[in-house]
């Protein structure tokens, strides 16, 4: 399990260990929906609301 | 072997919730229970949960014996009266009235209108707020007890206090029906209190004392509104800062502030039916769950706290103090976290 930092308040978050890019996970503190940008360094930003997928 | 205690005044709302946590306590025993009202009458008939739980009758006052740990649960302007006899009885005191609450006797003057009985004692007493009092609180043989609408108030506002951001704030608490005692009156009146929104008082509550006392010579005002809840105190505070903050700096400020704290929680989630306190969630517990959330221009932020007028504002904080005092697990007899919906 690592560890990452909430970009929204700073809380400390487990990533689990087979996390993937892009993958969405809670921050139990103040409950923001994150996303994974990058796992090396191990990155979060706050998950877009809504995203259109083009179709994909 | 465990304590002994004795609640004095325990046909109320405070002293049935005192007793239904010291039930729980492991190191402590409810051997006296007083009322004048109903001597000899079991528990159970004033306070029906006990039914089955616990064959204690009370007893008059008149005939408390010698104990560990007295809680003292009668009216304001009562037990400072009787406060020598109360001494000469128990090691350990928690008072859940007001008339110890405030260090000076002029304050109590001032906003209870008559002189103190007793001033030489209030030097002896500790304002039993364990967030702000702990190590005060550690050994001490004496004990306030809170005001349920002042702890709502100190715990939202006190972090911004204590990190020198606070302006400025006014603020709406809203609060449930059993803060009224269990005496009726034409205001308690079911026709009549049933679904109010009464502004009760907008001005000049008295627990302006215990929140100037905690949290200093700030500008705050509240008003008071009794709603449609029977257990419950909810705050809704508008705080102007002195400077711009970012909402992580406001998480820092509170995370700084009650992170090691057992009995507060912040609650300001971004997602879920509950993202920030309300008082039916903490019905029952001893937690004061706070929240916050900051306006766009950085310089604003609303705080909401809430709290179970007699959990936290009255008999958890009470018995958490009794932890504290007596060398305890702070959060023996306080495990309870509520129950949903």
């Amino acid at each position: 399990m690592n560890t990452s930092t909430c970009p929204v308040c700073e809380a400390t978050v487990s990533i689990p260990a087979d996390a993937m890019q892009n993958e969405l996970i809670a921050c139990a503190d103040c409950g923001s929906e994150l996303e994974i940008i990058s796992l090396s360094p191990l990155t979060l930003d706050v998950a877009p609301d809504v995203e259109e997928d083009w179709g994909e | 072997m465990t304590l002994s205690v004795g609640i004095v005044g325990g046909s109320g709302y405070t002293g049935g919730e005192l007793l239904r946590l010291l039930h729980g306590h492991p190191e402590v025993t409810v051997t006296q229970i007083t009322s004048r009202e109903h001597v000899g009458a079991f528990v159970h008939t004033v306070h029906p949960h006990f039914r089955g739980v616990s064959q204690l009758q009370f007893i008059h006052p008149d005939t408390l014996q010698a104990c560990d740990v007295l809680f003292l649960c009668l009216p304001h302007g009562t037990t400072a009266n009787q406060i020598d006899r109360f001494a000469s009885l128990a090691t350990y005191i928690i008072d859940l009235s007001a008339d110890f609450r405030l260090s000076n006797p002029h304050d109590y003057q001032t906003w209870y209108e008559t002189p103190h009985p007793a001033p030489d004692w209030l030097p002896k007493f500790v304002y039993g707020l364990p967030e702000v009092n702990r190590e005060a609180l550690r050994g001490a043989r004496y004990a306030s007890g809170v005001g349920c609408n002042a702890t709502a108030m100190n715990l939202a506002v006190l972090p911004l206090v204590r990190a020198g951001v606070f302006a400025s704030a006014r603020a709406e608490i809203k609060v449930g029906s059993s803060e009224g005692g269990n005496s009726a009156n034409s205001g308690s009146h079911h026709p009549v209190r049933s679904g109010a929104v009464r502004a009760y008082k907008p001005t000049g509550h008295r627990h302006m004392a215990e929140i100037r006392q905690v949290l200093g010579d700030i500008d705050l005002r509240f008003a008071v509104t009794a709603i449609e809840m029977i257990r419950g105190v909810h705050v809704t505070a508008h705080v102007r800062l002195n400077t711009r903050l970012a909402e992580k700096d406001l998480w820092r400020i509170y995370r700084g502030a009650y992170q090691h704290e057992p009995f507060v929680r912040l609650v300001s989630s971004k997602t879920g039916l509950y993202r920030l306190p309300e008082p039916r969630i903490v019905a029952g517990t001893n937690f004061c769950d706070v929240g916050f959330e900051l306006d766009a221009d950085g310089e604003n932020v609303v705080v909401i706290s809430a709290i179970d007028n007699l959990g936290k504002g009255a008999a958890g904080s009470a018995v958490q103090c009794m932890n504290l005092m007596c060398g305890f697990d702070e959060c023996a007899g306080l495990s309870f976290f509520g129950m949903y919906p």
